[in-house]
């Protein structure tokens, strides 16, 4: 299918989630690859989290680290993301949602931490009530 | 067997909301009746409630919106009337009806006449304006617009069957909590907006996806007229922002309903995470609401001043600057709440900044009128009355930005008059700019001027009387939703506020009055041409209305001003064009997926707020089975055959050159 | 569909082709379908993120109750991940045997990856009951509300991916790989490992973060 497209729309980009590749082969290799890295990732991060192994402080930053490593590897190997010009809009909406996720969730976290630390605790509070 | 529902439901003991109700009821049974009567039910249900047809669904958006305003503008006369008697008396509302009245004002303006109102213009005009045929998803399309009127009826049956939300327009824990607020108020806001945000969401993924993947041969990104560029920030902004509003709204249903305790007072909930997360939606929100109406006032401004905008690229970067600076500022909504000194100086100043490119707009529509022709058509007075006024609004906007201004002015009429003068100023000005503006593209006929131009006034000196004595009683201390004062000194500028009330309630009166007598008149009043105001981008090249199919031939497209360039082509090089290329064209079927699947949704919500769930229970199996019945459609196109496309084409074409008294120009 | 009607009057060069230019017209329907789900599945992503945002700042919350490190079962956790990365691969094979028409493949492979996530919900729904019966539900602690509203609408998902799915191996299986459903698929495809890129961030912020403190 996409193909006939391809030859027509030389400058169209490729639907999100579909790949040029048409051989069946390559494809499923590609869905191996990305299921064995997956699997590696993921085998890593719950090691870590109950190693005695590593420098303790380090891994919360490790489970975030394998996290988005584990996420790219969905990206690449199973939703076929590339840096071509045919995924710019691909690539452009994602970081988007992105920019709004870490805005959202470090914002919030900032703003949280800030008003936690300066208003007195809920409960506290209540009491005061009675 | 009911849930919570039962007579005690009907406000038979309240005389304001009975007698309203039972007038609207018998109203809507009478037009019902009429239709049905009339045997107008068949065209209605065929050519309007199952249209996939943008340009329907932009009319039925608009339609809502302006119903929605009269509601929500009933309300503040009542809250006017109110304040300029409250003074040492009860004034005559309740204060639980009148914390009701503010709350559903606020809703109603925001969720139910602003947001359908420039949806509606933005479905209507954007796929003329990119040389298309219709949205990227037309019946989904149609499933966003009944979802929003759900939401709406749902707000509007709360004032006849139980009560509404009394927290104001943003439900504030621990107000909102059970505790505080165990009746049904609350959860009529929930749903309602829980299901019109469903509606908007789908809204939003439509536009972006049409403008960015939907666009005629030719018309590159930076070819797009201004009012598509504003289609896609503001779109973008949607699909970013109304996420949280359902994610904040179901953590309080999750809360009312099953106990948790996001936002309660004990075991742990956190109040003010509530308001961080429903302002981190409500900043963007308001420049959902303003970036369409910036790109009216482009278009307009243009237009009537017969000059290309000035600075196009320029305009195309402020309004990418907006988008995304507007989901850095959201915390000056809240700075009093105690996030400290560090914090509110970083979003004060990053709300300063979000000026800037605002400023840049003004200027170049400035500029753009500098050395114009200028036509002071209707559309033209609404965008010179928006470009002082918001200006005068956006000041003080950047007055409360500071934040220790705003320790002293957050929840003071002050910051209620700020809002009212950026969002009437801005979204609403812009909205009867376009209003009147693409009418004639709509149906048709033009709307009279004369009574344009009345209407255009009593609004805007009406809004000065109404809300700069709002300013001053700010200054002078006085809060906001207050249902009975003691203080003198605000006593005058309430009574003037009222009184510029019964102003613009005469602008209302007049903008009725001119769509009465342009139906009326319309013959005379005919648009013949399709391009009344001798305009400049790709919707004025259709007839008026267009056809089902938009465009016989979409176009091809070489620059900016695309219509513009394709005139002076036509009347430089005289007569012209070799018939045209007409090919079948394939456009969707109409569906009534949209509305039966609001119908299922209309259920499901009132079943949710009353706590019937053996009939939650049958309205999720009726939408679901909605859902499978349509996707199980074996024809979702038809065809228009060529030979009928041509015979269309040159029907409208004749007419067109007739009007222009021309052999043979486009 | 095709899209022939859409941009039909692609005969001959545009003039423009030579500054490079050029902008063919509307894009071709799977790619208007596919993106506009794209930009679905990213309003869903900030969705979630509120509920990781509420997640992180209630965290801490737990009004003299239990700790997430006291009541997670991290075995379990493992295979309810292993189950939805399998049952994403299955999804690729699906996706695969539908471009080359492959209808029994299809079928085999979606059934597959529907037993995995309903093995994934099963292991789930048995750790939310076992959580509540020990009154560590939801309405204990604001941290474990926003435990079960993170996780639990990660669960709907799932349920609402399950739904879906068997309604288009229903569709495949009356209709056969017409257009419009391919392009159901794919956009089947893409919720579907978004689902998984999603669990991927809640086992390891809620799961693995939370038990190692």
């Amino acid at each position: 299918m996409s193909n006939q497209v391809q030859e027509m729309h030389d400058h169209h980009d490729v639907a999100p989630g579909d790949e040029d590749e048409v051989r069946v082969g390559p494809r499923l290799l590609g869905y191996a690859a990305g299921l064995g890295l997956a699997i590696l990732l993921t085998a890593m991060s719950f090691f870590i989290a109950g190693t005695d192994l590593v420098w303790q402080p380090s891994i919360p930053v490790a489970i975030v680290v394998l996290a988005i490593a584990q996420m790219g590897v969905h990206l690449v190997f199973f939703l076929h993301l590339t840096t071509g010009a045919d995924n710019t809009n691909n690539i452009l909406a994602l970081g988007f949602g992105l920019l709004i996720v870490f805005l959202v969730i470090g914002g919030s976290l900032w703003i949280m931490a800030n008003l936690n630390h300066n208003m007195m605790p809920m409960d506290q509070l209540m009491q005061m009530q009675r | 067997m009911f849930g919570k529902l039962s007579w005690a439901a009907v406000p038979i003991d309240q005389p304001i909301p009975l007698i309203t109700g039972a007038v609207v009821l018998v109203a809507i049974l009478a037009i019902l009746a009429w239709v049905v009567i009339s045997g107008h039910l068949p065209y209605l249900w065929r050519e309007w409630i199952t249209s996939v047809d943008h340009k329907r669904i932009g009319i039925m958006y608009t339609l809502l919106a302006v119903v929605m305003l009269l509601r929500g503008f009933a309300d503040a006369i009542m809250m006017r009337a109110q304040q300029a008697i409250a003074y040492h008396s009860p004034g005559y509302l309740p204060p639980e009806h009148f914390n009701q009245i503010f709350s559903a004002h606020g809703t109603i303006m925001i969720f139910f006449v602003a947001m359908p109102f420039v949806i509606g213009l933005m479905n209507l005009v954007v796929p003329l304006q990119l040389g298309v045929r219709d949205v990227a998803f037309p019946t989904l399309n149609s499933v966003g617009f009944w979802l929003t009127a759900t939401g709406a009826l749902l707000v509007n049956m709360s004032l006849v069957v139980g009560e509404f939300a009394r927290t104001g327009w943003l439900p504030y824990p621990p107000l909102s909590e059970l505790t505080y607020s165990p009746g049904v108020g609350v959860d009529y806001y929930t749903w309602s907006l829980e299901i019109s945000g469903v509606g908007t969401l789908v809204a939003g993924i439509n536009l972006v996806t049409t403008v960015l993947k939907l666009r005629t041969r030719g018309m590159t990104y930076l070819r797009m007229p201004m009012f598509c560029w504003t289609t896609l920030a503001s779109n973008l902004l949607i699909v970013a922002a109304f996420p949280i509003l359902t994610a904040t709204l179901a953590m309080l249903i999750l809360d009312r309903y099953f106990g948790f305790h996001f936002f309660t007072n004990e075991a742990g909930g956190n109040v003010m995470m509530f308001m961080n997360l429903i302002w981190a939606w409500g900043h963007p929100e308001v420049y959902i609401l303003i970036l369409p109406a910036f790109g009216i006032f482009s278009e307009v401004v243009s237009t009537f001043s017969g000059k290309p905008l000035f600075g196009y690229r320029s305009m195309v970067l402020a309004t990418m600057a907006i988008c995304i600076i507007s989901f850095m500022v959201w915390l000056h909504h809240f700075f009093t709440m105690g996030a400290g000194p560090n914090v509110n100086a970083i979003f004060g100043i990053a709300s300063m900044i979000i000026a800037v490119p605002t400023g840049v707009k003004i200027y170049n529509w400035l500029f753009t009128m500098y050395g114009g022709r200028i036509r002071f058509t209707t559309p033209m007075l609404w965008s010179i009355g928006f470009m002082v006024t918001f200006i005068i609004g956006g000041l003080t906007g950047v007055l409360v930005a500071v934040p220790p201004a705003d320790f002293l002015l957050h929840n003071s009429l002050f910051l209620v008059a700020h809002f009212h003068n950026v969002i009437i100023g801005g979204v609403l000005f812009g909205a009867f700019a376009g209003y009147t503006y693409w009418f004639p593209k709509a149906f048709g006929f033009r709307l009279h001027e004369g009574l344009g131009k009345a209407a255009f006034w009593f609004w805007l000196v009406g809004f000065y009387v109404a809300f700069m004595p709002l300013y001053a009683a700010g200054f002078l201390g006085m809060t906001r939703r207050m249902q009975h004062y003691d203080v003198a000194e605000w006593r005058p500028w309430l009574i003037a506020a009222a009184f510029g009330a019964v102003l613009i309630l005469i602008g209302i009166v007049f903008q009725i009055m001119q769509l009465v007598v342009s139906i009326r008149d319309r013959a005379e009043l005919r648009d013949t041409t399709g391009d009344p105001w001798d305009g400049r981008s790709l919707e004025w090249a259709t007839a008026s209305p267009p056809p089902v199919f938009n465009f016989a031939v979409t176009p091809d497209v070489s620059g900016e001003d695309a219509y513009w360039a394709m005139k002076l082509r036509a009347r430089q090089q005289g007569i012209v064009i070799s018939e045209p290329d007409y090919r079948d064209i394939e456009m969707p079927r109409n569906s009534p997926t949209g509305f039966v699947c609001a119908f299922f949704a209309t259920i499901m919500g009132f079943a949710l707020i009353w706590h019937i769930w053996w009939m939650v229970a049958a309205g999720g199996v009726g939408a679901f089975a909605t859902f499978v019945a349509f996707a199980w459609r074996d024809h979702d196109e038809y065809v228009i055959p060529a030979a009928e496309v041509a015979r269309i084409d040159h029907a409208n074409l004749e007419e067109r050159r007739a009007a222009l008294g021309l052999a043979g120009s486009t | 569909m095709t899209d022939t009607t859409l941009a039909f009057t692609h005969g001959g060069p545009h003039q423009l082709a030579d500054i490079g230019i050029v902008h063919d017209g509307p894009a071709p329907k799977r790619i208007v379908t596919g993106y506009g789900f794209w930009i679905f599945l990213l309003s869903d992503i900030v969705m979630f993120s509120c509920f990781f945002a509420s997640y992180a700042v209630l965290v801490g919350q737990t009004a003299g109750g239990p700790h997430g490190s006291q009541l997670f079962d991290l075995r379990s956790v493992a295979v309810e991940t292993g189950c939805l990365l399998l049952s994403s691969f299955t999804c690729g094979l699906a996706s695969i045997a539908a471009d080359v028409r492959n209808e029994r493949g299809f079928q085999v492979a979606m059934a597959v990856t529907c037993i995995l996530g309903l093995a994934f919900l099963a292991l789930e729904g048995r750790e939310f009951a076992g959580l509540v019966a020990q009154g560590a539900g939801p309405t204990r602690s604001a941290f474990l509300s926003s435990f079960f509203a993170l996780v639990g609408c990660h669960g709907m998902h799932v349920s609402a991916g399950i739904l879906w799915l068997l309604t288009m191996m229903a569709q495949v299986f009356a209709k056969g790989f017409r257009a419009d459903i391919l392009r159901r698929l794919l956009c089947f495809a893409l919720f579907w490992h978004a689902l998984d890129i999603i669990w991927v961030a809640v086992f390891s912020v809620v799961y693995l973060l939370g038990s190692a403190v």
